[in-house]
Protein backbone atom coordinates (compact mmCIF):
# COMPACT_ATOMS: atom_id res chain seq x y z
CA UNK A 1 0.00 0.00 0.00
CA UNK A 2 1.42 3.59 -1.01
CA UNK A 3 2.30 5.75 2.10
CA UNK A 4 -0.62 8.02 3.52
CA UNK A 5 0.35 11.30 2.34
CA UNK A 6 -0.82 14.79 3.11
CA UNK A 7 -2.36 17.18 0.61
CA UNK A 8 0.97 19.64 0.47
CA UNK A 9 2.74 16.46 0.07
CA UNK A 10 0.79 15.17 -2.77
CA UNK A 11 0.68 18.59 -4.71
CA UNK A 12 4.73 19.09 -3.93
CA UNK A 13 5.37 15.86 -5.20
CA UNK A 14 3.51 16.49 -8.53
CA UNK A 15 5.07 19.49 -8.70
CA UNK A 16 8.56 18.42 -8.16
CA UNK A 17 7.87 15.24 -10.45
CA UNK A 18 8.42 12.66 -7.93
CA UNK A 19 6.33 9.52 -6.70
CA UNK A 20 6.63 11.25 -2.95
CA UNK A 21 8.41 14.16 -0.94
CA UNK A 22 9.30 13.49 2.78
CA UNK A 23 9.16 16.78 4.92
CA UNK A 24 11.90 18.61 5.07
CA UNK A 25 13.50 17.48 1.98
CA UNK A 26 14.49 20.64 -0.17
CA UNK A 27 12.86 20.03 -3.91
CA UNK A 28 12.61 21.97 -7.10
CA UNK A 29 8.87 22.61 -8.25
CA UNK A 30 7.50 23.56 -11.47
CA UNK A 31 5.04 26.35 -11.62
CA UNK A 32 1.70 26.05 -12.76
CA UNK A 33 0.73 29.44 -12.22
CA UNK A 34 2.46 32.71 -10.95
CA UNK A 35 0.37 35.50 -10.28
CA UNK A 36 1.82 39.26 -9.36
CA UNK A 37 0.35 43.06 -9.21
CA UNK A 38 1.90 46.30 -9.67
CA UNK A 39 4.10 46.91 -6.61
CA UNK A 40 5.45 43.45 -6.69
CA UNK A 41 5.37 43.27 -10.61
CA UNK A 42 6.12 44.64 -13.54
CA UNK A 43 8.13 47.73 -12.35
CA UNK A 44 10.42 45.38 -10.31
CA UNK A 45 10.83 42.85 -13.03
CA UNK A 46 10.70 44.61 -16.00
CA UNK A 47 13.89 45.91 -16.23
CA UNK A 48 16.09 42.76 -14.52
CA UNK A 49 14.40 40.36 -17.16
CA UNK A 50 15.99 43.06 -19.75
CA UNK A 51 19.28 43.53 -17.64
CA UNK A 52 19.35 39.56 -17.62
CA UNK A 53 17.89 39.38 -21.82
CA UNK A 54 15.33 36.55 -20.81
CA UNK A 55 12.06 36.43 -21.52
CA UNK A 56 8.69 34.83 -19.32
CA UNK A 57 9.23 31.37 -19.18
CA UNK A 58 5.49 31.11 -20.28
CA UNK A 59 3.17 33.73 -20.42
CA UNK A 60 -0.23 31.39 -19.99
CA UNK A 61 1.06 31.14 -16.66
CA UNK A 62 1.26 34.29 -15.26
CA UNK A 63 -1.68 36.63 -14.11
CA UNK A 64 -1.26 40.17 -13.46
CA UNK A 65 -3.39 42.02 -11.08
CA UNK A 66 -3.01 46.30 -10.85
CA UNK A 67 -4.89 46.44 -7.22
CA UNK A 68 -1.96 48.43 -4.96
CA UNK A 69 -1.46 51.92 -6.32
CA UNK A 70 -5.12 52.53 -8.02
CA UNK A 71 -7.02 54.48 -8.17
CA UNK A 72 -3.55 55.87 -8.54
CA UNK A 73 -3.62 59.22 -5.78
CA UNK A 74 -0.75 61.24 -6.28
CA UNK A 75 2.22 61.61 -9.05
CA UNK A 76 4.65 58.49 -8.34
CA UNK A 77 1.63 56.36 -7.77
CA UNK A 78 0.23 57.08 -11.19
CA UNK A 79 3.45 56.50 -13.11
CA UNK A 80 3.97 52.83 -11.73
CA UNK A 81 0.71 52.33 -12.93
CA UNK A 82 1.58 53.56 -16.16
CA UNK A 83 4.81 51.92 -16.09
CA UNK A 84 2.58 48.29 -15.54
CA UNK A 85 0.05 48.95 -18.32
CA UNK A 86 2.60 49.35 -20.70
CA UNK A 87 4.75 46.75 -19.75
CA UNK A 88 2.12 44.03 -19.55
CA UNK A 89 1.31 45.72 -22.97
CA UNK A 90 4.95 44.60 -24.19
CA UNK A 91 4.77 41.30 -22.59
CA UNK A 92 1.89 40.54 -24.65
CA UNK A 93 0.73 39.36 -21.04
CA UNK A 94 -2.95 37.21 -21.56
CA UNK A 95 -4.31 37.95 -18.08
CA UNK A 96 -4.25 41.40 -16.77
CA UNK A 97 -7.27 42.29 -14.30
CA UNK A 98 -7.05 45.63 -13.99
CA UNK A 99 -8.74 47.78 -11.46
CA UNK A 100 -11.27 45.67 -10.73
CA UNK A 101 -10.46 43.90 -7.56
CA UNK A 102 -7.65 42.71 -4.96
CA UNK A 103 -5.50 39.99 -6.43
CA UNK A 104 -6.34 37.40 -3.94
CA UNK A 105 -10.16 37.50 -4.71
CA UNK A 106 -10.02 38.24 -8.65
CA UNK A 107 -7.65 35.35 -9.32
CA UNK A 108 -10.35 32.46 -7.86
CA UNK A 109 -13.16 34.44 -9.51
CA UNK A 110 -11.55 34.43 -12.95
CA UNK A 111 -10.88 30.27 -12.50
CA UNK A 112 -7.40 30.72 -12.39
CA UNK A 113 -7.23 28.25 -8.86
CA UNK A 114 -8.11 25.00 -8.73
CA UNK A 115 -6.99 21.68 -6.85
CA UNK A 116 -3.67 20.58 -7.38
CA UNK A 117 -2.00 23.08 -8.82
CA UNK A 118 1.27 24.36 -7.55
CA UNK A 119 1.11 28.68 -7.59
CA UNK A 120 3.15 31.52 -6.12
CA UNK A 121 2.21 34.83 -5.83
CA UNK A 122 3.90 38.15 -5.32
CA UNK A 123 2.13 38.77 -2.02
CA UNK A 124 1.78 37.77 1.38
CA UNK A 125 -1.17 36.81 1.27
CA UNK A 126 -1.01 34.20 -1.23
CA UNK A 127 -1.80 31.83 0.93
CA UNK A 128 -5.87 33.06 0.26
CA UNK A 129 -5.17 29.92 -2.87
CA UNK A 130 -4.96 26.98 -0.55
CA UNK A 131 -8.64 27.83 -0.14
CA UNK A 132 -9.15 25.78 -3.48
CA UNK A 133 -7.07 23.57 -2.71
CA UNK A 134 -4.14 24.37 -4.07
CA UNK A 135 -0.47 24.96 -2.83
CA UNK A 136 0.14 29.23 -3.12
CA UNK A 137 2.78 31.07 -1.10
CA UNK A 138 4.10 34.55 -1.51
CA UNK A 139 7.46 35.73 -2.46
CA UNK A 140 9.60 38.84 -2.91
CA UNK A 141 10.06 40.13 -6.08
CA UNK A 142 13.34 39.03 -6.76
CA UNK A 143 11.96 35.48 -6.14
CA UNK A 144 9.37 35.99 -8.92
CA UNK A 145 12.35 37.14 -11.26
CA UNK A 146 13.31 33.63 -10.40
CA UNK A 147 9.99 32.01 -11.19
CA UNK A 148 9.23 34.05 -14.29
CA UNK A 149 12.59 33.07 -15.97
CA UNK A 150 13.09 29.27 -14.98
CA UNK A 151 9.52 28.95 -14.51
CA UNK A 152 10.67 26.80 -10.90
CA UNK A 153 11.48 27.66 -7.21
CA UNK A 154 13.15 25.83 -4.22
CA UNK A 155 10.97 24.43 -1.56
CA UNK A 156 11.39 22.84 1.75
CA UNK A 157 8.60 20.40 2.42
CA UNK A 158 6.55 21.00 4.94
CA UNK A 159 4.67 19.28 7.84
CA UNK A 160 1.46 20.01 7.88
CA UNK A 161 -0.69 21.46 10.82
CA UNK A 162 -3.83 20.36 10.69
CA UNK A 163 -6.74 22.66 12.58
CA UNK A 164 -10.10 20.57 13.28
CA UNK A 165 -12.94 22.75 14.06
CA UNK A 166 -16.02 20.71 15.48
CA UNK A 167 -19.31 22.52 16.20
CA UNK A 168 -21.03 24.75 14.48
CA UNK A 169 -20.78 29.14 14.46
CA UNK A 170 -23.22 31.08 16.22
CA UNK A 171 -24.75 33.47 14.44
CA UNK A 172 -22.29 36.68 13.72
CA UNK A 173 -19.27 34.58 14.51
CA UNK A 174 -17.69 33.64 11.14
CA UNK A 175 -14.18 32.33 9.88
CA UNK A 176 -12.43 36.15 10.90
CA UNK A 177 -13.32 35.29 14.13
CA UNK A 178 -11.86 31.94 13.79
CA UNK A 179 -8.50 32.54 12.04
CA UNK A 180 -7.94 35.35 14.82
CA UNK A 181 -8.40 33.14 17.65
CA UNK A 182 -6.08 31.08 15.61
CA UNK A 183 -3.30 33.18 15.51
CA UNK A 184 -3.84 34.12 19.19
CA UNK A 185 -3.75 30.69 20.51
CA UNK A 186 -0.52 29.63 18.13
CA UNK A 187 1.50 33.20 17.85
CA UNK A 188 2.16 34.93 14.58
CA UNK A 189 4.91 32.32 14.22
CA UNK A 190 2.89 29.36 15.06
CA UNK A 191 2.94 28.04 11.28
CA UNK A 192 6.53 27.71 11.56
CA UNK A 193 6.51 28.19 8.17
CA UNK A 194 4.89 24.98 7.28
CA UNK A 195 1.22 24.49 6.11
CA UNK A 196 -1.93 24.51 8.08
CA UNK A 197 -4.56 22.80 7.09
CA UNK A 198 -8.49 23.93 7.79
CA UNK A 199 -10.60 20.52 8.52
CA UNK A 200 -14.05 19.80 10.39
CA UNK A 201 -16.96 20.04 10.02
CA UNK A 202 -17.31 24.11 11.05
CA UNK A 203 -14.94 24.31 8.02
CA UNK A 204 -16.63 22.27 5.53
CA UNK A 205 -20.30 24.71 6.61
CA UNK A 206 -18.46 27.26 5.11
CA UNK A 207 -18.65 28.95 1.71
CA UNK A 208 -15.84 29.45 -0.55
CA UNK A 209 -15.00 33.35 0.16
CA UNK A 210 -15.18 32.35 4.08
CA UNK A 211 -12.65 29.56 3.50
CA UNK A 212 -10.64 32.36 1.87
CA UNK A 213 -10.08 34.20 4.53
CA UNK A 214 -9.40 30.92 6.47
CA UNK A 215 -6.60 30.38 4.36
CA UNK A 216 -5.62 34.28 3.55
CA UNK A 217 -4.73 34.64 7.27
CA UNK A 218 -2.46 31.99 7.21
CA UNK A 219 -0.15 34.45 6.48
CA UNK A 220 -0.64 35.95 9.93
CA UNK A 221 -0.24 32.36 11.64
CA UNK A 222 3.42 32.34 9.98
CA UNK A 223 2.06 29.36 7.76
CA UNK A 224 3.78 28.71 3.95
CA UNK A 225 0.14 28.01 2.94
CA UNK A 226 -3.14 27.20 4.16
CA UNK A 227 -5.11 24.49 2.92
CA UNK A 228 -8.50 22.90 2.53
CA UNK A 229 -9.59 20.13 0.68
CA UNK A 230 -12.04 19.92 -2.09
CA UNK A 231 -15.56 19.20 -1.76
CA UNK A 232 -19.13 19.53 -3.32
CA UNK A 233 -18.76 23.45 -2.18
CA UNK A 234 -15.18 24.19 -4.38
CA UNK A 235 -16.80 22.17 -7.05
CA UNK A 236 -19.86 24.24 -7.11
CA UNK A 237 -17.82 27.63 -7.00
CA UNK A 238 -15.31 26.05 -10.01
CA UNK A 239 -17.99 25.24 -12.16
CA UNK A 240 -19.71 28.96 -11.34
CA UNK A 241 -16.42 30.67 -12.69
CA UNK A 242 -16.16 28.45 -15.56
CA UNK A 243 -13.34 25.85 -14.86
CA UNK A 244 -14.25 22.77 -16.84
CA UNK A 245 -15.29 19.25 -15.48
CA UNK A 246 -12.51 17.69 -17.33
CA UNK A 247 -10.11 19.68 -14.84
CA UNK A 248 -11.73 18.82 -11.83
CA UNK A 249 -11.84 15.20 -13.05
CA UNK A 250 -9.02 14.15 -9.83
CA UNK A 251 -10.70 16.64 -7.00
CA UNK A 252 -11.05 13.80 -4.81
CA UNK A 253 -7.59 12.64 -4.94
CA UNK A 254 -6.15 16.36 -3.68
CA UNK A 255 -6.68 15.55 0.41
CA UNK A 256 -5.17 14.42 3.46
CA UNK A 257 -4.79 10.88 3.30
CA UNK A 258 -5.89 8.56 6.72
CA UNK A 259 -3.03 8.25 8.48
CA UNK A 260 -0.60 10.65 7.17
CA UNK A 261 1.70 12.17 9.52
CA UNK A 262 0.13 15.24 10.54
CA UNK A 263 0.17 17.53 13.88
CA UNK A 264 -3.27 18.44 15.21
CA UNK A 265 -5.31 21.38 17.01
CA UNK A 266 -8.12 21.43 17.83
CA UNK A 267 -10.69 24.09 18.39
CA UNK A 268 -14.80 23.96 18.71
CA UNK A 269 -16.80 26.36 16.71
CA UNK A 270 -19.69 26.67 19.28
CA UNK A 271 -18.24 28.30 21.79
CA UNK A 272 -16.21 30.97 19.79
CA UNK A 273 -17.14 34.41 20.64
CA UNK A 274 -16.08 36.93 18.20
CA UNK A 275 -12.48 38.05 18.46
CA UNK A 276 -10.80 41.45 18.27
CA UNK A 277 -7.47 42.07 17.99
CA UNK A 278 -6.25 45.18 19.66
CA UNK A 279 -3.06 47.29 18.25
CA UNK A 280 -0.74 46.87 17.41
CA UNK A 281 -0.94 42.39 16.06
CA UNK A 282 -3.29 39.93 15.33
CA UNK A 283 -1.63 37.91 17.66
CA UNK A 284 -2.92 40.67 20.74
CA UNK A 285 -6.66 39.05 20.53
CA UNK A 286 -9.33 38.27 22.57
CA UNK A 287 -13.16 37.85 22.88
CA UNK A 288 -14.98 41.26 21.96
CA UNK A 289 -15.97 41.36 25.41
CA UNK A 290 -12.28 42.77 26.45
CA UNK A 291 -12.97 45.66 24.12
CA UNK A 292 -16.69 46.74 24.39
CA UNK A 293 -17.09 50.22 24.61
CA UNK A 294 -13.59 51.25 23.31
CA UNK A 295 -14.91 54.36 21.60
CA UNK A 296 -13.70 54.40 17.17
CA UNK A 297 -13.37 57.31 14.17
CA UNK A 298 -13.30 54.81 11.93
CA UNK A 299 -15.14 51.56 10.81
CA UNK A 300 -13.52 49.83 7.98
CA UNK A 301 -14.56 46.85 5.82
CA UNK A 302 -12.13 46.17 3.39
CA UNK A 303 -9.23 43.60 1.89
CA UNK A 304 -8.85 40.68 0.74
CA UNK A 305 -9.70 39.52 4.07
CA UNK A 306 -12.61 41.71 5.04
CA UNK A 307 -14.68 42.88 2.36
CA UNK A 308 -15.88 40.09 -0.12
CA UNK A 309 -19.14 39.04 -0.96
CA UNK A 310 -19.92 37.32 1.84
CA UNK A 311 -18.29 40.14 4.27
CA UNK A 312 -20.43 42.55 2.70
CA UNK A 313 -23.60 40.41 3.18
CA UNK A 314 -22.55 39.89 6.89
CA UNK A 315 -22.08 43.91 7.53
CA UNK A 316 -25.18 44.30 5.50
CA UNK A 317 -27.42 41.69 7.64
CA UNK A 318 -26.65 44.20 11.00
CA UNK A 319 -26.56 47.47 8.89
CA UNK A 320 -30.13 47.43 7.00
CA UNK A 321 -32.91 49.91 7.97
CA UNK A 322 -30.16 51.71 10.47
CA UNK A 323 -27.68 54.73 10.51
CA UNK A 324 -24.42 54.59 12.18
CA UNK A 325 -23.19 56.40 14.64
CA UNK A 326 -22.91 60.18 13.86
CA UNK A 327 -19.22 59.95 15.40
CA UNK A 328 -18.28 57.16 13.40
CA UNK A 329 -17.13 56.90 9.62
CA UNK A 330 -18.09 54.21 7.99
CA UNK A 331 -16.17 52.94 4.97
CA UNK A 332 -16.48 50.28 2.67
CA UNK A 333 -14.12 49.15 0.12
CA UNK A 334 -15.22 46.02 -1.75
CA UNK A 335 -12.70 43.53 -2.51
CA UNK A 336 -13.71 43.02 -6.37
CA UNK A 337 -16.16 44.74 -8.87
CA UNK A 338 -18.02 41.69 -9.08
CA UNK A 339 -18.64 41.31 -5.83
CA UNK A 340 -19.65 44.52 -5.73
CA UNK A 341 -22.38 44.46 -8.57
CA UNK A 342 -23.63 41.19 -7.14
CA UNK A 343 -23.84 42.87 -3.60
CA UNK A 344 -25.72 45.97 -5.54
CA UNK A 345 -27.92 43.44 -7.08
CA UNK A 346 -28.81 41.27 -3.58
CA UNK A 347 -29.66 45.04 -2.13
CA UNK A 348 -26.82 44.27 0.05
CA UNK A 349 -24.64 47.63 -1.45
CA UNK A 350 -27.83 49.45 -0.97
CA UNK A 351 -28.20 48.91 2.85
CA UNK A 352 -24.56 49.73 3.75
CA UNK A 353 -24.85 52.79 2.02
CA UNK A 354 -28.20 53.85 3.17
CA UNK A 355 -26.68 53.02 6.54
CA UNK A 356 -24.18 55.52 6.15
CA UNK A 357 -21.27 54.27 4.71
CA UNK A 358 -18.37 55.98 2.43
CA UNK A 359 -17.72 53.58 -0.91
CA UNK A 360 -13.95 53.47 -1.84
CA UNK A 361 -12.63 51.54 -5.02
CA UNK A 362 -12.36 47.97 -5.04
CA UNK A 363 -8.66 47.60 -4.26
CA UNK A 364 -6.01 47.38 -0.97
CA UNK A 365 -6.57 51.06 -0.38
CA UNK A 366 -5.70 51.78 3.62
CA UNK A 367 -5.05 47.91 4.30
CA UNK A 368 -1.79 47.86 1.96
CA UNK A 369 -1.53 51.78 3.94
CA UNK A 370 0.62 52.41 0.10
CA UNK A 371 -1.35 55.36 0.05
CA UNK A 372 -5.30 56.10 1.42
CA UNK A 373 -4.56 55.70 5.10
CA UNK A 374 -6.20 57.39 8.72
CA UNK A 375 -5.49 60.00 10.26
CA UNK A 376 -3.09 60.89 13.23
CA UNK A 377 -4.35 59.52 16.05
CA UNK A 378 -8.09 58.15 14.98
CA UNK A 379 -9.24 54.98 16.22
CA UNK A 380 -10.03 52.17 13.92
CA UNK A 381 -12.00 48.85 14.07
CA UNK A 382 -11.10 47.01 10.76
CA UNK A 383 -12.16 44.02 8.76
CA UNK A 384 -8.94 43.89 7.54
CA UNK A 385 -5.49 41.46 8.46
CA UNK A 386 -2.82 43.26 10.05
CA UNK A 387 -2.04 46.36 12.56
CA UNK A 388 0.95 46.31 12.60
CA UNK A 389 1.80 50.19 14.14
CA UNK A 390 2.14 52.48 11.46
CA UNK A 391 0.86 50.45 8.52
CA UNK A 392 -2.28 51.91 7.96
CA UNK A 393 -1.04 55.55 8.80
CA UNK A 394 0.94 57.54 11.15
CA UNK A 395 2.14 55.51 14.37
CA UNK A 396 -0.58 57.01 16.39
CA UNK A 397 -3.07 55.64 14.65
CA UNK A 398 -4.78 52.09 17.32
CA UNK A 399 -6.59 50.08 14.51
CA UNK A 400 -8.32 47.14 16.01
CA UNK A 401 -9.39 44.13 13.99
CA UNK A 402 -12.64 42.42 14.02
CA UNK A 403 -14.72 40.55 11.72
CA UNK A 404 -17.22 42.64 9.33
CA UNK A 405 -19.77 40.64 11.82
CA UNK A 406 -18.41 43.07 14.82
CA UNK A 407 -16.85 46.01 12.54
CA UNK A 408 -20.36 46.87 11.32
CA UNK A 409 -21.92 46.38 14.98
CA UNK A 410 -19.09 48.51 16.24
CA UNK A 411 -20.12 51.21 13.39
CA UNK A 412 -23.52 51.00 14.62
CA UNK A 413 -23.23 52.11 18.53
CA UNK A 414 -20.36 54.06 18.10
CA UNK A 415 -18.15 51.84 20.14
CA UNK A 416 -16.71 48.29 20.00
CA UNK A 417 -19.49 45.92 20.38
CA UNK A 418 -20.36 42.34 20.56
CA UNK A 419 -22.08 41.64 17.15
CA UNK A 420 -24.39 39.15 19.02
CA UNK A 421 -26.31 41.69 21.05
CA UNK A 422 -27.46 43.86 18.05
CA UNK A 423 -28.93 41.00 16.45
CA UNK A 424 -30.67 39.64 18.96
CA UNK B 1 41.77 28.22 13.46
CA UNK B 2 39.16 28.42 16.10
CA UNK B 3 38.43 32.19 16.47
CA UNK B 4 37.57 34.58 14.07
CA UNK B 5 40.59 37.59 15.38
CA UNK B 6 41.52 38.54 12.33
CA UNK B 7 38.23 39.70 11.21
CA UNK B 8 36.62 43.09 12.08
CA UNK B 9 34.52 42.96 14.66
CA UNK B 10 30.84 44.07 13.82
CA UNK B 11 28.74 46.41 16.22
CA UNK B 12 25.42 44.95 17.55
CA UNK B 13 22.27 46.85 17.08
CA UNK B 14 19.63 45.25 19.32
CA UNK B 15 15.84 45.18 18.36
CA UNK B 16 12.88 43.26 20.31
CA UNK B 17 10.93 40.30 18.87
CA UNK B 18 8.64 40.09 15.67
CA UNK B 19 9.81 43.35 14.41
CA UNK B 20 7.69 43.63 11.41
CA UNK B 21 7.83 44.45 7.71
CA UNK B 22 6.15 47.86 7.48
CA UNK B 23 8.69 48.57 10.68
CA UNK B 24 11.36 48.12 8.09
CA UNK B 25 9.65 49.42 4.99
CA UNK B 26 6.88 51.55 5.52
CA UNK B 27 3.91 51.55 3.12
CA UNK B 28 3.90 55.23 2.73
CA UNK B 29 7.70 55.18 1.06
CA UNK B 30 7.01 51.58 -1.14
CA UNK B 31 6.57 53.99 -4.24
CA UNK B 32 10.10 55.26 -3.93
CA UNK B 33 13.36 53.65 -4.99
CA UNK B 34 15.56 51.61 -1.94
CA UNK B 35 17.45 54.96 -0.57
CA UNK B 36 14.83 56.41 0.18
CA UNK B 37 12.56 53.92 1.87
CA UNK B 38 15.97 53.22 3.72
CA UNK B 39 16.04 56.55 5.19
CA UNK B 40 13.09 55.42 7.13
CA UNK B 41 13.82 51.82 8.13
CA UNK B 42 12.59 50.96 11.47
CA UNK B 43 11.65 55.12 12.33
CA UNK B 44 8.62 53.94 14.24
CA UNK B 45 11.23 51.97 16.51
CA UNK B 46 14.31 53.22 16.76
CA UNK B 47 14.89 56.27 14.18
CA UNK B 48 18.32 56.52 14.81
CA UNK B 49 19.02 53.35 13.37
CA UNK B 50 19.03 54.39 9.55
CA UNK B 51 21.43 57.45 10.01
CA UNK B 52 24.19 55.86 12.44
CA UNK B 53 24.26 52.07 11.38
CA UNK B 54 27.77 51.65 9.74
CA UNK B 55 28.12 49.04 6.97
CA UNK B 56 29.55 45.76 8.50
CA UNK B 57 27.66 46.18 11.45
CA UNK B 58 25.11 43.58 12.16
CA UNK B 59 21.67 43.48 14.10
CA UNK B 60 20.12 41.26 16.52
CA UNK B 61 16.40 40.70 17.36
CA UNK B 62 14.06 38.50 19.08
CA UNK B 63 11.91 36.09 17.63
CA UNK B 64 10.01 36.58 14.49
CA UNK B 65 11.82 38.85 12.64
CA UNK B 66 10.41 39.89 9.60
CA UNK B 67 6.97 39.03 10.06
CA UNK B 68 4.32 40.63 7.72
CA UNK B 69 4.38 41.48 4.01
CA UNK B 70 6.14 39.86 0.91
CA UNK B 71 7.71 43.21 0.35
CA UNK B 72 11.36 42.84 -0.19
CA UNK B 73 12.40 46.13 0.11
CA UNK B 74 12.08 44.99 3.96
CA UNK B 75 15.50 43.13 3.65
CA UNK B 76 16.64 45.53 0.66
CA UNK B 77 17.27 48.52 2.87
CA UNK B 78 19.49 46.57 5.45
CA UNK B 79 21.62 45.71 2.30
CA UNK B 80 21.28 49.23 1.00
CA UNK B 81 22.86 50.22 4.82
CA UNK B 82 25.23 47.22 4.48
CA UNK B 83 23.80 45.34 7.53
CA UNK B 84 26.25 42.40 7.42
CA UNK B 85 23.73 39.86 8.99
CA UNK B 86 20.76 39.79 10.82
CA UNK B 87 21.23 37.34 14.28
CA UNK B 88 18.05 35.90 15.51
CA UNK B 89 16.52 33.03 17.05
CA UNK B 90 13.29 33.19 14.44
CA UNK B 91 12.48 34.56 11.50
CA UNK B 92 9.28 34.53 9.55
CA UNK B 93 9.83 32.11 6.03
CA UNK B 94 9.02 34.61 3.93
CA UNK B 95 11.30 36.84 4.84
CA UNK B 96 13.89 34.34 5.11
CA UNK B 97 13.91 33.69 1.37
CA UNK B 98 13.74 37.48 0.17
CA UNK B 99 16.69 38.00 2.13
CA UNK B 100 18.65 35.42 0.88
CA UNK B 101 17.09 36.55 -2.61
CA UNK B 102 19.06 39.75 -2.13
CA UNK B 103 21.96 38.50 -0.30
CA UNK B 104 21.31 39.29 3.11
CA UNK B 105 22.49 36.59 5.91
CA UNK B 106 20.35 35.83 8.40
CA UNK B 107 21.64 33.45 11.41
CA UNK B 108 19.35 31.41 13.77
CA UNK B 109 20.64 32.11 16.76
CA UNK B 110 18.57 30.51 19.94
CA UNK B 111 21.50 32.41 22.06
CA UNK B 112 20.71 35.36 19.61
CA UNK B 113 19.28 37.38 22.70
CA UNK B 114 22.35 36.82 24.91
CA UNK B 115 24.13 39.91 23.36
CA UNK B 116 23.63 43.30 24.00
CA UNK B 117 22.92 46.68 22.31
CA UNK B 118 26.83 47.89 20.76
CA UNK B 119 28.59 44.97 21.94
CA UNK B 120 31.03 43.33 19.42
CA UNK B 121 30.51 40.11 17.91
CA UNK B 122 33.38 38.53 14.98
CA UNK B 123 31.41 36.77 11.91
CA UNK B 124 32.77 34.64 8.73
CA UNK B 125 30.39 32.86 6.65
CA UNK B 126 28.35 30.88 8.83
CA UNK B 127 30.47 31.32 12.17
CA UNK B 128 29.84 33.67 15.02
CA UNK B 129 31.46 34.28 18.20
CA UNK B 130 30.90 36.62 20.82
CA UNK B 131 34.31 39.19 21.13
CA UNK B 132 36.06 37.16 23.85
CA UNK B 133 35.78 33.85 21.58
CA UNK B 134 32.89 32.45 22.47
CA UNK B 135 31.08 30.76 19.88
CA UNK B 136 27.77 30.79 19.46
CA UNK B 137 25.93 28.01 17.34
CA UNK B 138 23.73 28.67 14.43
CA UNK B 139 21.42 26.32 12.38
CA UNK B 140 23.32 25.54 9.72
CA UNK B 141 22.35 27.36 6.41
CA UNK B 142 22.29 25.10 2.91
CA UNK B 143 25.01 25.80 0.83
CA UNK B 144 22.57 26.57 -1.94
CA UNK B 145 21.30 29.62 0.17
CA UNK B 146 24.91 30.24 1.11
CA UNK B 147 25.91 31.04 -2.42
CA UNK B 148 23.63 33.43 -3.17
CA UNK B 149 25.12 35.50 0.37
CA UNK B 150 28.19 35.07 -1.65
CA UNK B 151 27.01 36.34 -4.99
CA UNK B 152 25.23 38.87 -3.38
CA UNK B 153 21.86 37.90 -4.46
CA UNK B 154 19.85 35.49 -6.64
CA UNK B 155 19.80 38.05 -9.45
CA UNK B 156 23.78 37.71 -10.11
CA UNK B 157 23.57 33.51 -9.29
CA UNK B 158 20.82 33.56 -12.40
CA UNK B 159 22.72 35.91 -14.32
CA UNK B 160 25.51 33.00 -14.04
CA UNK B 161 23.64 30.43 -14.76
CA UNK B 162 22.08 32.49 -17.86
CA UNK B 163 25.38 32.78 -18.90
CA UNK B 164 26.51 29.11 -18.58
CA UNK B 165 23.53 28.02 -21.09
Amino acid sequence: MKHAQTLAQKIIAKASAKDAVVPGEIVNCAVDLAMFHDSSGPRRLDPWLKELGAKIWDKNKVVLVLDHYVPARDADSEQIVQITRKVAQEWKLPHVIDSEGICHVVLPERGHLRPGLFCVGGDSHSPTGGAFGCYMFGIGATEMLGVVVTGEIWLKVPQTLQMNWSGKLQKGVCAKDMALHMIATLGMNGGQYQAVEFAGSAVKALGMQERMTLSNMSAELGAQAGLIAADEITKDYLMGVGVRPEQMEDLDWWHTDEGAQVSSWNFDASHLAPQVAAPHSPANTKDVGEHVGQRIDVAYIGACTGAKLEDLRAAAQVLKGQKISSSVKLMVAPASLRDQEQAQREGVMQSLLEAGAVLLPNSCGACAGYGASFDEGQTVISSTARNFKARMGPASVQVFLGSPWTVAASALRGVISDVREVLA
Amino acid sequence: MNNLNSIKPSRVWKFGSQIDTDTLAPGAYMKYSIDVIAKHVLESVRAEFASEVQPGDVMVAGPGFGVGSSREQAAGVLVHLGVKAVIAPSYSGLFFRNAFNLGLLLLTCPRAEELQDAELVLLSGQRLQKANGEPLECEPIPAFLMDMVEHKGLMNVLKLKMKNT
